[in-house]
């Protein structure tokens, strides 16, 4: 065990140097120069490339980079003066973490109770309903459906604020329209691998042994086909987390995902390199701990994956 | 006992030439999977449902009296009417045409975006898979890491490079689309080379070239139409999701995605500008969804032979 997971955490570290490389001289090539507002003299210019540091080589800036990295700093914002990406990154990833979550936590609570719903009654209403649900999540872009919620529930009804964060009745639409699409994926999964599982042998023996349905479907159907379910959340924090992206901005959220449009249209440079590695370490860690986590449940992945 | 000979005896009620011969045509592995398809009616209805679609893209801008740029101002914000059968956005440009010249870029987008992943994922995972040894190594390797990295984050930067466009989009949804059909043809076909027909293929000497293109390719060739067709709404997502924020296809050009943006500005005002797009985006997917799935069952060779 302790070898599989120093493997896929020297995998993850790997992954993530190459990211940060990869991503530093991209942001590089972006055209266009954060000061080229013509407005600035020659002399403010050049004090400003000497103050980020761009007048030097870029490999220099690089190590220079790197090393700041280590330090956990990600350096100073190019469009806000006097705000570095830290900064930015500890007042607003509160605020995606917090609706990050309660999407997740609605969107898999939701999903497995539909998928096993839809499973134990397959065939009959509920699971047309359940499937119709998943169909319908999974064809509807975040954007899509989180404008149509405001309109129906905040603008149409009145029932719930349109926009901002201040109180859990401010919460429920963004993680709503965060959460569909994910809730919608985890039930048809949990739906088709429920009838999956109920075909193996090992329930066969359980009903032979005589014990009760409920305990069949509790201890030995459920528990068996949440395996799946497991593996996919990792790409599922991932959709979450992009997904904060719009989400965010149509509902005024003072997230991560918004600064992070923000600064693509503002072309801040240290901001969207600071952010994307940010993004990416963390996801980066979602995944390990996903993966490690299915090494526990599993024991046949730590023997058998090659 | 009598002495009964056989020339006494005749076959009654069957002709006994025909008995040895093949009384059906003989199906081809897509024939066999297209008789399959067409009795899955959903997969049919989502493939009828593609098909207009793709016609009404390709032929409704060109017979409609307006064009997806012209702007009536008289009919600013106008709800569906005889004049303008969808309706018409803020600046008056009527949303029939609009929806359907957006529908050539996302469709298009969707489609060019899904089949080069599957052809590069093919060819990569084929040959991984097939040669094995370092190649593989390093190539997962790659693979692995380029899997870890989240795959929109390189997509966003990817756009800010090359700066907007459908050509610029197409190019930053194939640098790290193609990884997961490389991945599973990898698999497939490392599963496959070990089957007794490759190994009697390879001892009768036929190439190697030919035992991939003749054996092992037409096995795997379901699972990557499948595959593709599953594909092509995670690109259309992709678009939609770049063009609202800003880094997708650049105005007076229209996609599914900027028109659900411009809609989505407006809601309040005209909330059919949100709830048309979002109407055919939905459609398309649920069509494409409905088609995968049809096409999964049509061509898993689990299945042949079980009706």
């Amino acid at each position: 065990m302790a070898k599989y997971i120093l493997k896929r955490a020297l995998a993850a570290i790997v992954t993530l140097f190459v990211l940060i490389t990869v991503v530093f001289f991209l942001v590089r090539l972006i055209p266009g120069d954060p000061f080229n507002d013509p407005k600035l003299t020659d002399t403010v210019r050049e004090n400003l490339y000497e103050y980020y540091g761009f007048d030097k080589p870029l490999v220099v800036q690089y190590g220079i980079y790197m090393n700041n990295l280590l330090h956990g700093d990600l350096g100073p914002s190019t469009r806000y003066m006097n705000r570095t990406v830290n900064d930015m990154i500890f007042e607003s990833f509160p605020y995606s973490a917090d609706l990050g979550i309660r999407a997740l936590v609605f969107a898999v609570s939701f999903g497995l109770v539909l998928g096993i719903l839809a499973a134990l009654n397959r065939g009959k209403k509920l699971d047309v309903v359940c499937v119709l649900v998943a169909i319908l999540g999974t064809s509807i872009p975040d954007f899509i459906m989180g404008a149509i919620l405001q309109y129906v529930f905040g603008v149409k009804w009145g029932l719930l604020p349109v926009a901002q964060y201040k109180g859990i009745e401010y919460t429920i639409l963004p993680a709503a329209a965060l959460g569909f699409y994910t809730l919608a994926s985890v039930s048809k999964l949990m739906r088709s691998s429920m009838l999956e599982v109920v075909s193996q042998d090992y329930i066969k023996t359980a009903k032979a042994k005589g014990l009760s349905q409920g305990r069949i479907t509790f201890r030995h159907q459920i528990r068996n086909a949440i395996m799946p379910v497991i593996t996919v959340l990792g790409p599922t924090v991932a959709s979450v987390l992009t997904g904060t992206f719009v989400v965010e901005s149509i509902f005024a959220i003072p997230g991560m995902g918004k600064y992070y449009v923000d600064s693509v249209n503002n072309s801040d440079y240290s901001m969207i390199l600071g952010m994307t590695i940010f993004y990416g370490a963390f996801l980066i860690l979602c995944n390990l701990i996903v993966d490690i986590a299915y090494g526990l449940v599993d024991p046949r992945i730590r023997i058998g994956k090659k | 006992m009598e002495n009964l000979t056989k020339d006494l005896f005749t076959v009654v009620g069957k002709n006994v030439e025909k008995m040895d011969s093949i009384s059906r045509p003989t199906l081809s592995f897509w024939k066999d999977a297209w008789r399959r398809l067409k009795k899955n009616r959903w997969a049919f209805l989502g493939l009828c449902i593609l098909v207009v679609f793709a016609l009404l893209a390709i032929f409704a801008p060109i017979f409609s009296q307006y064009t997806y740029t012209a702007m009536d101002t008289s009919a600013v914000n106008a709800t569906p009417s005889r004049a303008h059968w969808l309706g018409a956005d803020s600046a008056g440009r009527d949303l029939w045409v609009r929806i359907w010249m957006g529908a050539r870029v996302s469709l298009s987008i969707g489609l060019i975006a899904a089949v080069i992943n599957a052809c590069v994922g093919a060819v990569m995972g084929g040959l991984c898979g097939y040669y094995g040894g370092k190649l593989d190594m390093i190539m997962m390797r790659i693979v692995e890491i380029l899997y870890g990295i989240p795959n929109l984050i390189v997509v966003i930067l990817v756009m800010l490079v090359l700066g907007r466009g459908m050509t610029t989009m197409i190019v930053a949804l194939c640098i790290t689309g193609w990884i997961g059909t490389c991945r599973f043809v990898r698999g497939e076909v490392y599963r496959l080379k070990e089957q007794d027909y490759v190994l009697a293929a390879k001892v009768l000497g036929v190439s190697d070239f030919t035992i991939v293109v003749r054996h092992i390719i037409p096995n795997i060739m379901g699972m990557i139409v499948t595959n593709l067709c599953m594909a092509i709404p995670g690109a259309i997502f992709q678009e939609a999701f770049l063009s609202y924020i800003g880094l997708g296809i650049q105005p007076p050009m229209c996609s599914w995605g900027i028109l659900a943006k411009e809609g989505i500005a407006n809601l309040r005002v005209a909330p059919h500008q949100v709830l048309i797009p979002a109407f055919f985006i939905c459609v398309t997917m649920l069509a494409l969804n409905l088609l995968g799935d049809g096409l999964r069952d049509a061509v898993d060779p689990k299945l042949r032979g079980t009706e």
